[in-house]
């Protein structure tokens, strides 16, 4: 069978279905384990003191902000290429997931901010990008609801998703493209150097997997519930002409 | 068992706050949003079975 056959409505639906509680446990689990560790289990930092726990929340939240646009870049060059509504429906579907993600990482971002750089908001290059991608986010979302043919609307939001790819390359690169910004380095990298010690790296990963599977879990509900909805859609149109 | 978060406490428990609270308003959106429009279509369903 296929891959692209998982795509169906009706099959994705029925593969779906038993996997939702499943992930939502395990996101549920995967936090509490991440945040309880990290809050209550970990030192403070010799320089930031308190606030280096702010990172279990800022760091997982900032990587999903980037990730999800990501999914819906693959997402909407899928439905491009190939059609395949129920990947236009997935993109939609994570869009205001990835703007709550984003907003977590600029609020918490700029709430540590305060103390560590002496100002709430500065214009370094990975802050702008931020700011910038959460707008595309905005303008991604007001598009979906302002069209009404759905084809239309998944084919402009699908050229919108893929120039705001730019953005949210520059929100993870910004840091190595310009020297100059406040904003430090990567805290998780394949670079074992460039990590965090080892004290906040393991929660942090707990965080963050608990991160990645709750967003997993909300797509896959807004997916179905998209899906639902068109043919709620289509079951309205039909009888009104009949 | 309550860290000592000391001059930092404000931003550390507002940064959870607002984060924890984000989290749970995006889920509870979420599960309504899916109720409701499962429910809609439940009824439609039936109609169109029964007309």
């Amino acid at each position: 069978m296929s891959i692209w056959e998982y795509a169906n409505p009706r099959r994705f639906m029925g593969w779906t279905a038993p996997l939702v509680p499943v992930l939502s446990v395990l996101a549920g689990a995967a936090l509490a384990v991440g945040l309880i560790w990290g809050y209550f289990f970990t030192p403070d930092d010799y320089r930031m003191g308190a606030t280096v726990k702010i990172i279990y929340i800022h760091v997982p939240s900032a990587m999903m902000a980037i990730n999800a646009w990501v999914m819906m870049l693959v997402a909407s060059l899928i439905w491009i290429v190939r059609r395949h509504h129920v990947s236009a429906l997935a993109a939609r579907a994570a869009a205001p997931v990835g703007m709550a993600m984003t907003v977590i990482a600029l609020l918490t971002g700029a709430i540590w901010g305060q103390p560590m750089w002496g100002t709430w908001w500065a214009w370094d290059p990975r802050l702008t990008s931020f700011l910038i991608l959460f707008l595309f986010y905005l303008g991604y979302i007001a598009m979906w609801a302002a069209i009404e043919n759905p084809d239309t609307a998944a084919d402009l939001t699908s050229v919108l998703c893929l120039v705001g790819s730019v953005f949210a390359i520059l929100s993870r690169y910004a840091v190595n493209f310009w020297n100059q910004g406040l904003h430090q380095g990567a805290s998780l990298s394949l670079d074992a150097e460039e990590n965090v010690a080892d004290v906040f790296w393991v929660p942090l990963v707990v965080s963050l997997v608990g991160f990645v599977l709750l967003f997993l879990a909300l797509v896959l509900v807004r997916t179905r519930t998209e899906i639902r909805a068109r043919r709620l859609h289509a079951i309205g149109l039909h009888e009104r002409m009949g | 068992m309550m860290p000592e978060l000391g001059k930092y406490a404000p931003e550390v428990l507002s940064a959870y706050a607002l984060t924890l609270g984000l989290i749970a308003a995006l889920v509870v959106l979420t599960w309504v949003r899916a109720r409701r429009v499962k429910r809609a279509l439940d009824a439609a369903e039936a109609r169109r079975a029964h007309g």
